[in-house]
């Protein structure tokens, strides 16, 4: 198993290795130690690669993420998984703004708090968040699926699209043109797989609220300006 | 973008180690702010003396034989330790405002970084690097200070424009962010008697809190109200003789981490500027909540 540890080895190794895999390759569980808060670790992963992060990392960690399954044992700071396409990304810690920012696909799973603007513009990734979200969290969400186990701070899903927001405690605010929706049979059983997924056994999905768009902000309508 | 560190220490062993701590920490955030740095360091209070930190553009003419000059102005004796470009007076407290005056009409060009009974403000342009090690930084002890990496947005590179600014007796101020509504509130500061150095935005919100503080806030309710006044992007840390602020504009984009220990409270701007603070493996770890003021006060715990 190769091992980076980024107090003595540069960056660009780590991810020049992460890069060069070719298919079919057998040496893909990597270890990463000494991350010391460093920027874009592990980012542009195309492989089924599995990345073990031994502490908090900076900007941009797993960004681009197409099917590594990448796991920070720590925190992360801004725009952890932004952008991912496919995979799965696991913050042990907290997660600093903009957590899986317009992400397009796979499962990033936060398992202390995720700060604010959580899934901004989220475009299909699913985000599962153990504890509590910032505000303007899923702003123009388009699709995608974001739990909280926790709160919402102000303005969650703010100008959204098809987003689908679940969160099981409290809400501070709702954003323009975010209602509550009610929970239909297939909510529950889509929330039930997503929480499966992140591995969480001691919930049920009958506890949560479902959030969504109103739709009335989609196109301008001159009778909607005090809501942009 | 800029970078912020700062550092209140609760443990008095670790006293001597803040100048060293703090620089590496500054030179952590270079790739934040290259353009110029700043370091604000509160020393130990010994009841009789202040000080007052001075910065010259020409510190060879300027600081020649300044220390006999005052002395003849003041009737006292005064001490001047020079470190490269800057100079600190030490003189008894209740002199501090005639050498204020002394200073400003025996070396007009000589810029007063900060004033107080235990503050000490040093900034230059360049590397944090070069700025730290100008200074001597590292050898410095004190009981908390506040640094800064500068990249300029809101006016130009120079000295006066980095921070800290102090705008107030042993008060100082570090920003990242832009305020848009700062010329109007310079107006009505310069209205209610503060002077400013520059047409930078970030010392009008140091002059705000000087002003705050100067109405009997303490510095938690001066940043309180700063919230409501102050419009703009924001994350503030500031200091006072015994007190560490911290807060962030209700948008909060600006990054901010902090720790905490039986030993101390540390800020930066990212988490990279705190891994080699002792014992930062157990630290509570956590980001600053929009609008929300932190503020620790050496006075008030003791």
């Amino acid at each position: 198993m190769p091992v980076f540890d980024l107090s003595t080895t540069p960056l660009r190794e780590l991810n020049s290795a992460l890069h060069g895999l070719s298919a079919g390759a057998n040496d893909t569980v990597f270890e990463v130690i000494n991350p010391r808060g460093s920027h874009a670790v592990a980012v542009g992963i195309d492989a089924p690669v599995t990345v073990d992060i031994k502490g908090s990392v900076g900007y941009y960690c797993a960004g681009m993420n197409d099917g590594g399954n990448v796991t920070v044992h720590g925190s992360a700071g801004p725009g952890v998984a932004e952008n991912m396409m496919s995979g799965s990304v696991v913050i042990e810690g907290d997660a600093s703004q903009y957590a899986g920012a317009t992400g397009r696909g796979g499962l990033l799973v936060i398992k202390g708090n995720a700060a604010s603007r959580c899934g901004i513009s989220m475009k299909g990734i699913d985000i599962v968040v153990h504890g509590n979200i910032g505000h303007m969290s899923a702003f123009m969400g388009q699709s995608g699926h974001l739990v909280v186990l926790g709160d919402a701070g102000d303005a969650l899903g703010d100008s959204l699209y098809e987003a689908k927001l679940f969160v099981r405690g409290s809400v501070k605010s709702l954003g323009a043109d975010c209602i509550e929706k009610d929970m239909r049979p297939e909510h529950i059983e889509k929330l039930a797989e997503l929480l499966e997924l992140a591995g969480i056994r001691d919930v049920r999905p009958e506890e949560f609220k479902r959030y969504g768009s109103a739709r009335k902000l989609y196109n301008f309508n001159i009778d909607n300006a005090e809501a942009y | 973008m800029c970078g912020i560190v700062g550092l209140f220490l609760k443990d008095k062993a670790l006293e001597p180690e803040l100048g060293a701590l703090l620089s590496s920490m500054l030179i952590t955030m270079t790739d934040r702010g290259p353009d110029s740095a700043g370091i604000a360091i509160y020393g130990s209070d010994n009841g009789k003396t202040a000080k007052i930190t001075l910065q010259s553009a020409d510190p060879g003419t300027d600081f020649d034989g300044l220390g006999d000059a005052l002395k003849g102005a003041l009737g006292i004796p005064v001490s001047i330790e020079v470190k490269s470009t800057h100079a600190v007076v030490t003189l008894d407290k209740d002199k501090v405002d005639a050498g204020r005056a002394a200073l400003s009409s025996l070396r007009p060009n000589i810029r007063v970084m900060s004033s107080g009974d235990t503050i000490e403000i040093y900034k230059e342009i360049g590397l944090p690097k070069d700025v730290v090690s100008r200074f001597a930084v590292s050898g410095m002890s004190g009981t908390h200070g506040i640094g800064h990496t500068r990249m300029a947005t809101e006016s130009a590179v120079t000295t006066l424009g980095a921070h800290p600014f102090s705008t107030g007796s042993d008060q100082c101020l570090v920003h990242n962010g832009s305020l848009s509504n700062h010329n109007n509130l310079r107006r009505e500061l310069k209205r209610q008697g503060m002077t400013f150095e520059t047409e930078n935005d970030s010392e009008v919100a140091a002059a705000y809190l000087t002003a705050e503080m100067a109405k009997g806030k303490d510095l938690g309710a001066a940043l309180t109200s700063a919230v409501d006044d102050l419009d703009g992007f924001f994350t503030f840390v500031v200091g006072t003789k015994s007190g560490f602020g911290v807060l962030r504009d209700p948008i909060a984009c600006k990054p901010a981490v902090m720790a905490e220990t039986d030993r101390y409270v540390a800020f930066g701007s990212e988490y990279r500027a705190l891994v080699n603070l002792p014992g930062i493996e157990t630290a509570r770890i956590w980001e600053p909540e929009p609008a929300t003021v932190y503020f620790w006060d050496h006075e008030k715990a003791a």
